[in-house]
């Protein structure tokens, strides 16, 4: 098949960036606090790859790092029963959500004290203590299932909501428009986050979507959509609230097309080719998400440099720790192959 | 010369029906087109149009009439310039008995040889106290009870999917839930299997206990990555954290003439996943009882069903809750020479070839394996090490099929009881054509059993 734009390297972002988005006004402890989990994930992640590089982590290893901002806007305007579903690009937001690091950690080295006791690996980690449902490896499923979590919110008449988190690539699936559909003849409280990173591995939007304006995707099902800056957790975060409001007052679902961008391939194993190395550069001196919170914080007076040090090296500490839990827990036990098979 | 109106056969699988209303009287003038009659089948209440033009001589049946059989003379209308009065409905009625094979010769067969009298099935094989009187319910009536028996039990049970609800199921099977549970626990679908397939996964992920019917299994292969990579298989990767029970049901298999892309038997292939439980019944009985533990089950369950048999009857224990364990083969029949192993239709086929060796002297054992996976193997063994012989028999596909799996498996377990080789007797290894002739010389037969069990027993 021939595509329209095939001349070029495709560049990210043939759009404008939105214009002002609307941020939400944090307090000084939300400020910390959010550069605190989106610092974290950026440092599990780039010690989860090393990791993989020695040879540690087997396997597919999506990296979450540049879209931080994302997980954490999200996962601070949550509350107790929403349940939350993703791809397999889901370490940073099991981070955010508040997931055991230690856990995440040795379920990537596929030890017995993983998340999943060893058996679920990279893609498949699952945390419903925590409202988390996975951990699904075949791209656009988790918007079926995510839509079947907002069903039973609905089912038992609570108002708590779901959120499905995919791709700019899973957005192409067929059954992500049979679930927007459904949840809007259904009234139920599902919030789509579509994550575009610009690239649905080494495709980008512009190569793979008609309609490249993601947020969009949901008209003619009558989903409302917003375009969000995802490389900056106040407009993530401030999105977010618009679309609780929206869900729990029972309007039905919404989309939040979370523009971002990630700084490595897609998996462990890509070189990314398909972009160049100054668009990369380009993305991480201008729009990083952790150098953005950073300006506020100092701004704002919420917190000194010397502070937020301490913050670093807590976190450093944090990695460190699950790092090392991982490498020493003993792989699950041999009976464990049988068990979990049938209830 | 009259025109006769007679009873429409008005599915591929009607062979009677309820003349439940006149919408005309005697000396009505018809048009063509116009709705003359209503007509209840097992699954729907259709109307029914004149194809001809002229004035109502006679009704011939009353309005309210059960079991009206396809063909019968229902009504006369009189042509244009005939008088009504003079036409004698004793002269050009044929006989009734005589159209039904014309309307629809498949269904007939297919149904007749599935039909096994109740008094001759064997008691149902779990704890039901003697004396327990039996309801005469046909396949279709007993998976709804079952659905509703379960429904008042548990909240948590809903059931959804393309005309379940208001429509009260494309074959009925959910006919009353709406009325009794709502629309909030009865739901219709867009026609969206993937979609609501997986949905439905999630409200199982959620805790709820989704029925998910499809209108045909054939329908779910758009929907098969769901039920395999996100229902069986996330207990597993979840180290056992995330709970998924969840009835998948709906027909399976060949019906009646329905073509090869509606014909498809997915047992074998459901059956070779780990994570999931695989339940293919025959009877009323076993119907209702599996599908009440398949709802129960915390795993996920594919509940496969079949067409022809939703209109057949026979006893089920008239019991507050009749639940037959999953995983547990049934012995339908005893015998000596030789074991028949079947499930689902081909055991009303393996049936009637028991009766058909029989006159040949022939003692043949039939098990009814029920549940596909777990396999009971061990029954099958029990019954083997009796015969020494046995005959797998299957409305299916040959290769990778529940049949070659049975027979791998006597192979490994019970080789030294084995007299003769295990032979397995499936569908014709073709897409299902729609010709009538070549449909019948595709599905297993009873003859084609017979030809395998004397096989075996090296007989002629």
């Amino acid at each position: 098949m021939t595509t329209k734009k095939t001349t070029k390297k495709a560049t990210a972002s043939p759009r404008k960036r939105t214009a002002k988005p609307a941020l939400y006004k944090a307090s000084n402890d939300e400020l910390i606090e959010f550069y605190r989990q989106m610092l974290l994930i950026r440092r599990f992640e780039e010690k989860a790859g090393q990791m993989y590089g020695m040879g540690l982590i087997g396997g597919f290893c999506h990296l979450y790092i540049g879209q931080e901002a994302v997980a954490v806007g999200v996962q601070s305007a949550l509350k107790e029963g929403d349940k939350v579903i993703s791809g397999y690009r889901e370490h940073g937001q099991m981070v955010a959500l508040g997931s055991d690091p230690r856990a995440i950690m040795a379920e990537l080295t596929g030890r017995s004290g993983g998340v999943s006791q060893g058996k679920g690996g990279s893609m498949h980690m699952f945390d419903p203590a925590n409202g988390f449902y996975g951990g699904h490896g075949i791209v656009g499923a988790q918007v079926s299932l995510g839509t079947g979590l907002a069903f039973a919110n609905k089912y038992r008449k609570t108002d708590n909501v779901s959120v499905s988190y995919f791709g700019d690539g899973a957005a192409n699936q067929g059954q992500v428009y049979e679930s927007f559909n459904m949840a809007e003849i259904w009234n139920l409280p599902a919030i789509y986050i579509i994550e575009n990173n610009q690239y649905a591995m080494g495709t980008s939007v512009s190569r793979a979507s008609s309609q490249p304006q993601l947020y969009r995707r949901g008209e003619s099902f009558n989903i409302p959509g917003r375009h969000v800056d995802g490389m900056n957790v106040l407009a993530v975060r401030a999105a977010m609230e618009d679309a609780l409001d929206h869900c729990r007052s029972g309007k039905g679902p919404m989309i939040l097309e979370m523009e971002t961008y990630r700084y490595r391939g897609h998996s462990m194993s890509d070189p990314a080719k398909y972009r160049s190395k100054e668009e990369v550069q380009k993305m991480r001196a201008d729009h990083d998400a952790i150098d953005r919170i950073k300006d506020v914080i100092l701004k704002a007076g919420a917190a000194s440099e010397d502070e937020l040090k301490q913050i670093d090296k807590d976190v450093k500490a944090i990695v460190a720790d699950a790092a090392n839990f991982a490498q020493e827990c003993p792989e699950p036990d041999l009976s464990e192959l049988y068990t979990d098979v049938l209830a | 010369m009259a025109i006769e109106i007679t009873m429409p056969a008005l599915s591929p699988t009607m062979e009677e029906g309820t003349l439940a209303a006149w919408l005309v009287k005697e000396g009505d003038t018809v048009t063509s087109g116009d709705v003359i009659a209503e007509i209840e089948t097992d699954k729907a209440t259709m109307e029914v149009e004149s194809i001809d033009d002229g004035v109502v001589a006679q009704i011939l049946i009353e309005a309210g009439t059960d079991n009206v059989a396809v063909g019968t003379l229902i009504a006369l209308l009189a042509e244009e310039g005939e008088d009504p009065a003079s036409l004698d409905v004793s002269n050009p009625a044929p006989e009734p008995a005589a159209a039904p094979a014309d309307a629809a010769p498949a269904p007939a067969e297919q149904a007749s040889v599935a039909a096994v009298p109740a008094a001759e099935a064997a008691p149902v094989d779990i704890n039901v106290p003697e004396g327990t009187p039996m309801q005469t319910l046909t396949v279709r009536e007993a998976l709804r009870d079952a659905m509703a028996e379960e429904m008042r039990l548990d909240g948590d049970v809903f059931v959804m999917g393309e005309e379940v609800a208001e429509y009260q199921g494309a074959y009925k099977v959910t006919q009353g839930l709406l009325d009794e549970f709502g629309a909030e626990r009865v739901i219709d679908t867009p026609i969206t299997e993937h979609g609501f397939a997986g949905l439905g996964v999630g409200a199982a992920f959620a805790g709820l206990k989704p029925v998910i019917e499809f209108m045909t299994f054939n329908f779910a292969m758009q929907a098969i990555d769901h039920i395999i990579n996100s229902a069986a298989k996330t207990r597993y990767m979840s180290g056992g954290l995330v709970e998924c029970s969840i009835v998948f049901r709906g027909p399976n298999g060949a019906a009646s003439r329905v073509g090869a892309q509606h014909s498809h038997n997915y047992a074998s292939w459901y059956s070779s996943v780990p994570g999931l439980k695989v339940i293919a019944p025959y009877d009323a009985a076993d119907n209702k009882g599996l599908l009440k533990a398949a709802i129960r089950d915390p795993n996920p369950v594919v509940f496969l069903e079949n067409e022809l048999m939703y209109g057949e009857t026979f006893d089920v224990p008239e019991m507050d809750d009749y639940v037959v364990p999953i995983g547990k083969a049934r012995t339908f029949r005893e015998g000596n020479d030789v074991t028949i192993v079947s499930y689902s239709i081909t055991v009303g086929e393996a049936l009637k070839a028991a009766d058909m060796l029989a006159e040949e002297g022939i003692s043949a054992e039939v098990i009814d394996l029920r549940t596909i996976r777990p396999l009971d193997i061990n029954a099958v063994i029990e019954s083997v090490k009796k015969t020494n012989r046995c005959v797998v028999a299957e409305e299916g596909w040959p290769q990778c099929s529940v049949a070659s799996d049975v027979s791998a498996q006597l192979m490994e377990q019970a080789f030294d009881w084995l007299d003769a080789p295990v032979t397995r007797v499936n569908s014709v290894d073709v897409p299902l054509p729609y010709a009538a002739n070549l449909e019948k010389a595709a599905v297993v037969s009873a003859d084609d059993v017979v030809k395998a069990a004397k096989a075996v027993c090296y007989v002629e």
